[in-house]
C-alpha cells in the first residue's frame, strides 16, 4: 500500500529548529534525526511545542531559526509524500467517499480511478458502510478514521498525527489506534504527539520529549520508559509535570 | 353634518379599496395577461442580473477573501461599503453612462430591459461579493491547514471552498435576488416604466398607485410579497440544511 520507493524522503532531520512569534520563543534549537521504521512519538506537557514541531516538520509553518531537511535536502513546500491528521479532523462538507476522492484528485488520480480506490480505503478504515453519508455528521471516532483514510489516500511515506485520539472516548480511540498500527505496518512512518501514556508505550519505537520549547530527550522507547535521563521527563512520566 | 360627510367619504374609500382588492384577486386568479407580462419581465430582469452578479461576485468575493497580499482588509471594507449604494444614485450614474451622449450611449440600452439588468447588476454585485467574502474567509480559516497539507494552494482552494460553501452561498444569492426584485428607484430611472417594454412589478406599483388604479398595484404587490416570502423561506431552509449537514 504505502510507498516503498527507490528514493526515500527519510530520514527527517531538524537542525537547530526554532520558532518565535512576536519575540516570544516557542521552540528553541531542536535538533533530531527521525529514521524510517516504527512510530516516533513526541511527548511533553501542554505548551511544550509538540504540535508546533509537527507543523514545522510538515511545512505548514516556516521555522524562524534552523531548518528541516528530508533525506538531506530542504523542501520549500509540503511534499506530496507526507500527510497530516489533526486532533480535530477537518472534514470537507461533502459525503464520506467524496472526502477521500478529493485527496485522490489532488494526487492526480483520474476521475475514473478514484471511486474504486476510495472505496478500498473506506473498507480498510471500517467506513465502507457509509460512503454517501455527510462526513460532518459522523461520530467523532468515525470522523477521525475518515481523516486517516483521506491522509492514507495520498500514500504518504510519512504521516504526522497531532493528538489523533485526544478528542475521542476510549472505544473510539482504540479503533483509531489500531488503524494507526495498520498504517505503520503497511510501511508508513508515523510521527505523532499524544497525551495518552499507555498509547505511547504501545506504539512508540522512539520518543522525543519536549519541555518548554526545548528537546530534552530523544531515545528509543524502551530506554525512555525504563528511565528517562532528564528529571523533567521522569516527573512527566510520574504524572507530576503538567506545564 | 360635516362629520357624517367625512364618514361617508371614508366608507366610500373603503368600498373602493375592497373593490380594488377583489379586482386584484380576479387578475391573479385569471392570470391577467398584463399582470403575467409584468411579472415575467421582473423575474427575467432580476434573474439575469443575479446570474451576472453571481458570475462576478462569487469569484470576486473569493479572491478578496483569499488575497495573500496587502490590501485585503481595504478591499473587504470597500465591498461592505458598496453594499449600501443608494439605488437612485446608481440609477442616475448608469443613466448617464447609457444616455445618448454618455460613454456607453452607442449601445442603445437606455429604456430597455438590458439597462435594467445592468443597473440591478451594479446594485447587487457588491452584495453578492461582500457576503461571499465572509463565507469564503470563514471556510478558509477552517480549511487552510488541511488544504495545504493535502497539497492544494490558494488557487485550487477557490473551487473547493465555493463547493463546500454552496448552501451558505445559496443564501447569499437569494439575498441578492431579493434586493434586485424589490428595487424601484434605479430601474425606473434607466427603464422608464414603459408599458410592455420595461414595466416591472415595482415600477408598475409605483405608477398605478399614483394613477389611482389600485387593483393592478395590489395584485402586483401581492405577487411581490409572495416572491419575497419565498426567497426568505428559501434562505432560511438553506441555512437550516447547512446547519444540520455541515455542523
Amino acid at each position: 500500500m504505502s510507498a516503498t520507493p527507490a528514493e526515500s524522503i527519510l530520514p527527517l532531520a531538524f537542525e537547530g529548529l526554532g520558532y518565535a512569534v512576536a519575540g516570544r520563543s516557542l521552540l528553541r534549537d531542536v535538533s533530531a534525526r527521525l529514521e524510517a521504521g516504527g512510530p516516533s512519538i513526541i511527548l511533553g506537557p501542554n505548551g511544550s511545542g509538540k504540535s508546533l514541531t509537527l507543523r514545522l516538520a510538515h511545512g505548514l509553518l516556516e521555522p524562524t531559526a534552523g531548518r528541516v531537511t528530508w533525506a538531506g535536502a530542504e523542501h520549500d513546500r509540503v511534499s506530496r509524500r507526507q500527510a497530516m491528521v489533526f486532533e480535530r479532523p477537518v472534514l470537507l462538507r461533502r459525503s464520506v467517499i467524496a472526502n477521500v476522492e478529493y485527496a485522490l484528485a489532488l494526487r492526480g488520480l483520474s476521475r475514473s480511478e478514484r471511486p474504486a480506490r476510495a472505496a478500498e480505503l473506506l473498507e480498510k478504515t471500517g467506513l465502507s458502510g457509509m460512503p454517501k453519508r455527510a462526513a460532518r455528521v459522523l461520530s467523532a471516532g468515525e470522523q477521525q478514521r475518515l481523516a486517516l483514510a483521506r491522509a492514507w489516500a495520498v500514500e504518504p511515506e510519512v504521516l504526522f498525527l497531532d493528538e489523533p485520539t485526544g478528542a475521542l472516548d476510549p472505544a473510539a480511540a482504540r479503533l483509531v489506534e489500531r488503524l494507526i498500527e495498520t498504517i505503520a505496518q503497511a510501511g508508513t512512518k508515523i510521527i505523532m504527539t499524544t497525551h495518552d501514556m499507555a498509547q505511547a508505550r504501545r506504539l512508540a519505537e522512539d520518543v522525543l520529549f519536549l519541555h518548554g520549547g526545548n528537546l530534552l530527550e530523544h531515545s528509543p522507547a524502551e530506554r525512555f520508559f525504563a528511565g528517562p535521563s532528564s528529571p523533567e521527563a521522569s516527573a512527566f512520566l510520574r504524572g507530576e509535570l503538567v506545564w | 353634518m360635516r362629520l357624517r360627510g367625512e364618514v361617508g367619504t371614508v366608507l366610500a374609500r373603503m368600498q373602493d379599496i375592497r373593490t380594488a382588492f377583489g379586482t386584484a384577486l380576479r387578475l391573479l386568479v385569471t392570470l391577467d395577461p398584463e399582470l403575467v407580462e409584468i411579472i415575467t419581465l421582473s423575474l427575467g430582469v432580476s434573474l439575469g442580473a443575479l446570474l451576472l452578479a453571481a458570475g462576478v461576485g462569487l469569484p470576486l468575493g473569493a479572491a478578496v477573501a483569499l488575497w495573500p497580499y496587502r490590501g485585503r482588509r481595504f478591499a473587504a471594507t470597500l465591498l461592505n461599503a458598496l453594499m449600501g449604494l443608494p439605488p437612485v444614485v446608481v440609477g442616475l450614474v448608469v443613466y448617464v453612462f447609457l444616455s445618448r451622449s454618455g460613454p456607453l450611449g452607442g449601445l442603445g440600452w437606455l429604456f430597455t430591459p438590458r439597462a435594467m439588468i445592468a443597473v440591478q447588476f451594479v446594485l447587487i454585485t457588491p452584495i453578492v461579493a461582500a457576503l461571499t467574502r465572509q463565507v469564503v474567509e470563514d471556510l478558509w480559516e477552517e480549511y487552510s491547514e488541511l488544504l495545504r497539507s493535502l497539497g492544494a494552494g490558494r488557487i485550487r482552494a477557490i473551487p473547493t471552498i465555493l463547493i463546500d460553501g454552496r448552501h451558505r452561498l445559496l443564501t447569499v444569492l437569494l439575498a441578492g435576488f431579493g434586493r434586485a426584485i424589490a428595487e424601484v428607484g434605479a430601474v425606473i430611472i434607466v427603464g422608464g416604466n414603459i408599458a410592455h417594454v420595461t414595466r416591472v412589478m415595482t415600477t408598475a406599483i409605483a405608477l398605478e398607485t399614483r394613477k389611482g388604479d389600485l387593483a393592478l398595484a395590489l395584485a402586483l404587490g401581492i405577487v411581490l410579497l409572495g416572491i419575497s416570502l419565498l426567497v426568505n423561506a428559501g434562505a432560511a431552509l438553506a441555512a437550516e440544511f447547512a446547519r444540520e449537514r455541515e455542523a
